[in-house]
C-alpha cells in the first residue's frame, strides 16, 4: 500500500478481526438466550457469574494452545499434550496420596515441581525424536500419545487416586484478588511467552525454522535447540494444565483426564489465526481461541441442546475457520463477491 | 541380483544361504516374524496358548479393528491419516441401535450405517482435495462430527435386540473343531480385496503412486483428484463396516464407545510397515499389525500378573521401534 494504512484499515485488515467478532457473536448469542449471562457479582469475597465460570474453565485449554502454538509455529504438531496432562496429575495425585502429610502446602508444592519436571522430561523426549532423528513431528508425538496414557495408568496402578489437599485443589478453584487462580496462572504463562517471544528474537527465530529449517540454520539459526525447547514447553504448559484438571475434580482418571485436550487446543491455535504451515503465531489470537472454546462449551447447554453435543458444533467451526484459511476457498469466495473488495482485503491480510 | 556370479552348481542350501528377500517385503517379514516370535514365547510359557483357537480368536475379536486398518492403510499410502474412524465405529453403533429401536429393517439398518461413513469420507475427501485442508485437521472435524452426531442422537447407550443382528453376532463357522464368527470372515474378505485393488488396479497403483510424490503422479496424467478423495470414502466406509462389525460385536450403540481406536489403527498400518510419509505398504502388514496388537493383549490376560494398562505402553514402544526403524531405512535410500 502506497500511503500507510489509517487506524479504521488497520483494524479491518487485523487478523485477530474475525476472531475476535465470532466470539463477540457467541457472547451475543448468550446474552439473547439468558439476559442475565453477563452478570457478575460479589460473593465471599470473589467475583461470581457464567463469565467468570468461562475464563476459569479456559484455563487448561488456554495452556496447552499456548506450547501448541510455539510448536506449530516451527511446522510441527504436539499430539502427546492430553497424555502428559494425564501424567502430570497421575504423578501429583500419587505423590500427594503417598505423602507422609497429605495436607501440608509443601507437599502440594513438592508433587506439582516433581510433575512439571517429569512434563518437561517428556517434552524433551519429543523435542528429541522430532529435531535429532528427524522424524515427522506428528508420528514422533504420537507415540507418546498412545503410550502415555499407558504411563500415566502404570504411576497410579490403574487406580483412580484421590487427593485431599487443600492448597492443591486451590489451584482450581482458588481465588486470588477476586480472580480465578486458574485464570492467573495461565495469563502469567500467557504474559511470560508473550514477553520472551515478542520482546526478544526468540519469536522471529521461531517463525524463521518454521518457515524453512535448513535455511535458517545456513543463517546460523540453531534451529534444533529451538525445535526442542518448544517441544519442551510445550510438555511444560501441558504438566500445569494437567495439574488444574486434575486438582478441579480433587482425583486423576488417567483414561479421562485431558481426553481430546489436544483437539481443543489445536482447535484454538488455528481459530487465533497461527498458520498450520508454520512460520506466523499470534498469541493473542490463540488466547481468544481458547476463550472461544471455553464459550462455546458453554453455550451449549445455555440454548438447550445437550452439552455433549459440543462437539458437533467445534466440527463446524473447524469447517469453517479452515475454509476461510484455505486459499482455494478464499479466490472461490473473492470471484462471487467481486462487488464487495472489503472482505477480498480482510482476506489478504 | 547376485545369483549371476554364483557357479552354476550352487546348491540348494547355497541358494538358501545367498536368499535376501526383496527389500521392499522386510518390514511385513519383520512384523511376521515378530508375530511368530510372541506367539511362540507365549506358547512355551503359558499352557494352553498354542491352540489354534487362540490364533482364530484373536481374528474374531479384532475382525473389526483390521477393517479399520485396511481402510487406513489406503489413506496413509497416500501419504495422509485419517484420525476419524473411532468416531465413526461409534456413530456407526449409535446409528445401528437407533434405527433397530426404530423398528427399521436389519438390513436397511446396516445399509444405513454404510452409507453414513462413506458419506463421511466423501466430506473429508473433498474438503482435503478441492480446498487444500491437512488431512489431519479435517479428518480432525470428521472425528468431532461423528463423536457430536453420536451423542446427538443419544447421549446414553442402546442395547442392539434384533434376532438378525444376534444371530449374525453369535453364529459361529464349524471348522473341524475350531470355530470362526462370520465378522471375521468378512475381514478376511476385505483384507484380499484390499490387497487385489492395491496391487492389481489403475486405482491401487495411482494410490502408491499418489504416496511417492503427488506432483509427479499429477505430471503423469493420473487420476489424482479421484484417487484421493477415493481413499478417503473407502477409509470411511471401512470405519462404518468396523463399526457395524463392533456393533454386532458388542450388541449395543454407545456414544463412549471405540474412543481412541484410530491410534490403534495407525499404531497397526505403521508396525505393519506402512510408511507414513505414504508410498510404501502392503495391507497384508496391516492385518499382521492388527494380530501383533492383539497378541500383546492375549499375552498380557494369559498372564494374569501385568495389568491391561501394559498394552498401551508396549504398543508404544512397538510404535516407536518402527518408527525410528522406518526414518533409517528411508535415510539410508535418500
Amino acid at each position: 500500500m502506497p500511503e500507510s494504512p489509517t487506524r479504521y484499515q488497520r483494524i479491518l485488515g487485523s487478523p485477530l478481526l474475525w476472531p475476535a467478532l465470532a466470539l463477540a457473536m457467541l457472547l451475543l448469542v448468550n446474552l439473547v438466550a439468558t439476559p442475565t449471562f453477563f452478570n457478575i457479582r460479589m460473593q465471599d469475597g470473589h467475583l461470581y457469574g457464567s463469565l467468570v465460570d468461562i475464563v476459569r474453565n479456559s484455563a487448561p485449554v488456554l495452556l496447552v494452545a499456548l506450547g501448541m502454538t510455539l510448536v506449530i509455529a516451527t511446522r510441527g504438531i504436539d499430539l502427546s499434550v492430553g497424555a502428559i496432562a494425564a501424567i502430570s496429575g497421575s504423578v501429583a495425585c500419587t505423590r500427594i496420596a503417598g505423602a507422609g502429610d497429605e495436607a501440608a502446602l509443601s507437599t502440594a508444592i513438592m508433587a506439582c515441581t516433581l510433575a512439571l519436571a517429569v512434563c518437561v522430561a517428556l517434552g524433551l523426549w519429543n523435542g528429541f525424536l522430532v529435531s535429532v532423528l528427524g522424524i515427522q513431528p506428528i508420528i514422533a508425538t504420537l507415540v507418546l500419545m498412545v503410550a502415555g496414557r499407558g504411563l500415566a495408568m502404570a504411576v497410579t496402578d490403574g487406580q483412580i487416586t484421590t487427593v485431599n489437599n487443600a492448597f492443591f485443589s486451590d489451584l482450581a478453584s482458588g481465588f486470588v484478588l477476586t480472580l480465578p487462580l486458574a485464570f492467573i496462572v495461565a495469563m502469567v504463562v500467557f504474559a511470560f511467552t508473550a514477553v520472551l517471544t515478542r520482546r526478544t528474537a526468540l519469536g522471529m527465530l521461531i517463525e524463521a525454522v518454521g518457515i524453512n529449517p535448513e535455511a535458517s540454520r545456513l543463517a546460523g539459526v540453531r534451529s534444533r535447540t529451538i525445535v526442542w525447547t518448544v517441544y519442551a514447553f510445550s510438555g511444560l504448559c501441558s504438566g500445569v494444565a494437567g495439574l488444574i484438571i486434575a486438582a478441579n475434580t480433587n482425583s486423576v482418571n488417567p483414561n479421562r483426564l485431558g481426553l481430546w485436550i489436544e483437539l481443543d487446543a489445536i482447535l484454538a491455535v488455528v481459530i487465533g489465526g497461527t498458520s498450520l504451515a508454520g512460520g506466523r503465531f499470534s498469541l493473542t489470537g490463540t488466547l481468544i481461541g481458547a476463550l472461544f472454546i471455553a464459550t462455546l462449551v458453554r453455550t451449549i447447554p445455555n440454548i438447550g441442546i445437550p452439552s455433549e453435543a459440543n462437539y458437533l458444533f467445534k466440527a463446524l467451526v473447524v469447517v469453517a475457520v479452515c475454509l476461510l484459511q484455505s486459499p482455494k476457498a478464499r479466490r472461490a469466495l473473492r470471484r462471487r463477491r467481486r462487488t464487495i473488495p472489503v472482505l477480498a482485503e480482510a482476506g489478504h491480510a | 541380483m547376485s545369483a549371476a556370479t554364483l557357479p552354476v552348481s550352487a546348491s540348494a542350501w547355497d541358494r538358501l544361504r545367498q536368499f535376501s528377500p526383496p527389500s521392499r517385503y522386510v518390514p511385513v517379514l519383520t512384523t511376521l516374524a515378530l508375530f511368530i516370535g510372541m506367539f511362540g514365547i507365549g506358547g512355551l510359557r503359558y499352557d494352553g496358548f498354542a491352540d489354534p483357537q487362540v490364533l482364530l480368536s484373536l481374528l474374531i475379536d479384532n475382525a473389526f479393528l483390521i477393517v479399520l486398518a485396511v481402510g487406513m492403510t489406503f489413506v496413509i499410502l497416500t501419504g495422509g491419516i485419517d484420525l476419524s474412524v473411532g468416531s465413526v465405529v461409534a456413530l456407526s453403533t449409535m446409528v445401528a441401535a437407533k434405527t433397530l429401536q426404530l423398528g427399521w429393517d436389519p438390513y436397511l439398518s446396516m445399509v444405513a450405517v454404510l452409507l453414513t461413513g462413506t458419506l463421511l469420507g466423501l466430506l473429508m475427501g473433498l474438503l482435503i482435495h478441492y480446498f487444500d485442508i491437512q488431512p489431519f485437521i479435517a479428518t480432525l472435524a470428521g472425528l468431532f462430527l461423528a463423536r457430536g452426531i453420536t451423542y446427538l442422537i443419544s447421549v446414553e447407550s442402546i442395547s442392539i435386540n434384533d434376532p438378525t443382528f444376534t444371530a449374525l453376532a453369535y453364529e459361529t463357522v464349524d471348522l473341524g473343531g475350531y470355530y470362526l464368527r462370520w465378522t471375521a470372515i468378512v475381514a478376511l474378505v476385505v483384507v484380499g480385496i484390499a490387497a487385489y485393488v492395491l496391487a492389481r488396479t489403475r486405482f491401487g497403483r495411482t494410490v502408491y503412486a499418489i504416496g511417492g510424490s503427488e506432483s509427479s503422479a499429477m505430471l503423469m496424467g493420473l487420476r489424482v483428484a479421484f484417487t484421493k478423495v477415493g481413499v478417503y470414502v473407502i477409509s470411511g466406509f471401512c470405519a462404518s463396516l468396523g463399526g457395524l462389525m463392533f456393533s454386532l460385536y458388542i450388541l449395543s450403540g454407545n456414544p463412549l464407545h471405540a474412543v481412541g481406536t484410530e491410534l490403534d489403527a495407525i499404531a497397526a498400518v505403521v508396525i505393519g510397515g506402512t510408511l507414513l510419509t505414504g508410498g510404501r505398504g502392503y495391507v497384508v502388514g496391516s492385518l499382521l499389525g492388527v494380530l501383533v496388537l492383539g497378541i500383546i493383549l492375549t499375552l498380557i490376560s494369559f498372564d494374569g500378573s501385568l495389568s491391561s494398562y501394559w498394552v498401551r505402553i508396549v504398543i508404544g514402544a512397538l510404535l516407536l521401534a518402527f518408527v525410528v526403524a522406518q526414518r533409517f531405512a528411508t535415510r539410508r535410500q535418500t
